[in-house]
């Protein structure tokens, strides 16, 4: 292509570009003058005055919407840290029984993995919501020397209390992902050649030590931009929250619109707290990778 | 004589009848070094691939070094043998993120719970015999095929194996290279190591083989000391191979 021609070309691609930017700002504004309310945040201080059913930090309902916002953000962390680290362990588990030399595992694994992905998400939160956890008896359904209650009122745990919605959510979204994860897994684990197991194999080295010592560790580089993407994917989805009624990041967003109708503020701020919350999770990875390539000298 | 390895009516099938292993015997006593030649795809690795249990078979028997392995292919008594017996493959197989050392007393601590400073120890003499120690602390991809194939055999050494099996162990080497893995394993019949060599290299069997077993399509054709068969073979499919090989 022609110097004038490439030129030709990005002028243009710039001018559909802030074409489209400005009809969307027009937009805007049109809107905000029809709903008479201004574009500005000052309302974020004033008193939310709506309950919470969880709360990982003191709030009262006269706590300002600020505040049940990041009441909010909290809880959607709370849920996705925990839901991507059992994902994580599920994953790797099922990963590694689909690869294994024992078939019946292998095909357990293989259903396992068909089921989960092939029925929505929102289905399965319904199911571990209204049946696996609502489905229990009122109180002390079991309960295992004041150590352990497990009721429809969810798990009670020395002292820990986890709600049903919580939880609902957790094995919703972990089951979910951790059929994706251990594709990726085993995706990553027969990227390793078939050499490498007969080296391993011939030492006299077990299966287990061998996938840890020697397939596992060449696997890494194969595994982590397929496990990111994938723990981005159990970020997006945990505003299925709302859906379970777990006050999530999502679900405040959407009461506090439907009582200030601050709809357009209420949608910047649900994308900058999205936007926090995967880049932390993408620069996380991005340091293992990182540190998982300078361990590797030799390539 | 004391056997190392007794094989009795080896026999492997693959799903379409081709029989890979085809009523293969054979003995191997202490100290000996068997070489095993055939035209590719006549079963000469799946035979020694057999022997520690990389490869199943249907019917038959293998004692080695006393334990019995039948088609059943019992995990425990194949984990026994293979503490016992080293490999050396044609690709060499060594673990590209684990430096030279750590390849090397990777099974002795993991395998034989040795303390790491003793498996070093082994492991810089395993390497000063092949003549390699100084590149103990690189990683494989910075050697050349040649150091890397004698790094694969120090590894396999490292369990103080009663028996080496070689696949080809010389046939992913430029030509220039394969002289001093074959003289690594000359070094090691001298001993009086117990081997079986897969290979195709005429000149290493003749010097130093005890026996030449030629195997086509799975059956064993012949078994000669290498006197007979480099120069008066019984079988004319055994000459006619020898002819083919001469003429490369």
């Amino acid at each position: 292509m022609k110097i004038n021609q490439k030129l030709f070309l990005q002028f243009g691609i710039c001018i559909i570009f802030f074409g489209l930017i400005g009809i969307l700002i027009n937009n805007l504004t049109i809107n905000l003058i029809r709903t008479g309310l201004g574009f500005n945040f000052s309302w974020l201080f004033k008193p939310a005055s709506f309950a919470l059913a969880e709360h990982p930090l003191p709030y009262t309902s006269s706590d300002s919407y600020a505040w049940a916002l990041f009441i909010g953000w909290l809880n959607s962390l709370k849920v996705i840290v925990s839901s991507l680290i059992l994902a994580t362990f599920l994953g790797t588990l099922i990963g590694f029984a689909r690869t294994g030399t024992n078939s019946l595992l292998g095909l357990i694994s293989a259903g396992y993995i068909t089921i989960i992905r092939q029925t929505p998400l929102l289905l399965q939160l319904m199911f571990w919501y209204f049946v696996g956890f609502l489905g229990l008896k009122d109180n002390m359904f079991i309960q295992i020397k004041n150590i352990l209650n497990i009721s429809n009122q969810g798990i009670e745990f020395s002292g820990l209390t986890f709600s049903s919605e919580f939880l609902a959510l957790l094995f919703g979204l972990s089951i979910f992902t951790s059929a994706y994860i251990a594709e990726v897994i085993r995706g990553g684990i027969l990227s390793v050649s078939r050499g490498q197991w007969e080296a391993f194999r011939s030492l006299g080295i077990s299966e287990r030590k061998g996938l840890t010592l020697i397939i596992l560790p060449q696997a890494l580089p194969a595994i982590i931009p397929g496990l990111t993407s994938q723990y981005l994917n159990l970020a997006k989805n945990s505003t299925l929250a709302i859906a379970v009624g777990y006050s999530d990041i999502y679900a405040i967003n959407d009461t506090i619109i439907n009582q200030t109708g601050r709809a357009i503020e209420c949608f910047i701020i649900l994308l900058i707290s999205f936007l926090l919350l995967n880049l932390l999770i993408t620069n996380t990875m991005e340091i293992i990778n990182r540190l998982i390539l300078k361990s590797r000298e030799y390539s | 004589m004391e056997p190392i390895v007794v094989a009795k009516n080896l026999t492997k099938s693959y799903t379409k009848g081709l029989r890979a292993l085809d009523n293969v015997s054979l003995t191997v006593d202490k100290g000996k070094v068997l070489v095993v030649m055939g035209p590719s795809g006549s079963g000469k690795s799946t035979l020694i691939r057999t022997f520690n249990g990389l490869e199943t078979f249907d019917k038959g028997e293998i004692n080695i070094l006393g334990i019995k392995v039948d088609s059943t292919h019992d995990e425990r008594k194949i984990q026994k043998i293979r503490r016992r017996v080293g490999m050396v493959f044609q690709q060499f197989n060594l673990f590209p993120h684990l430096s030279i050392l750590e390849n090397i007393t990777l099974a002795p601590i993991h395998v034989q719970k040795r303390r790491q400073i003793e498996a070093e120890e082994y492991g810089m003499y395993l390497l000063s015999q092949m003549g390699i120690d100084s590149h103990a602390k690189k990683y494989p991809i910075q050697l050349s095929g040649g150091e890397q194939q004698r790094v694969a055999i120090a590894r396999a050494l490292a369990l103080k194996p009663e028996l080496l099996l070689f696949d080809e162990p010389t046939s992913a080497l430029d030509p220039e290279r394969i002289n001093e893995v074959l003289d690594a394993m000359r070094t090691l019949a001298e001993q009086g190591m117990t081997m079986i060599v897969v290979t195709h290299e005429i000149g290493f069997a003749k010097d130093v083989s005890d026996q030449v077993l030629f195997m086509d399509s799975g059956k064993v054709v012949e078994t000669s000391p290498p006197n007979i068969f480099f120069s008066n073979a019984r079988h004319e499919r055994s000459r006619k191979f020898l002819n083919q090989l001469d003429k490369h």
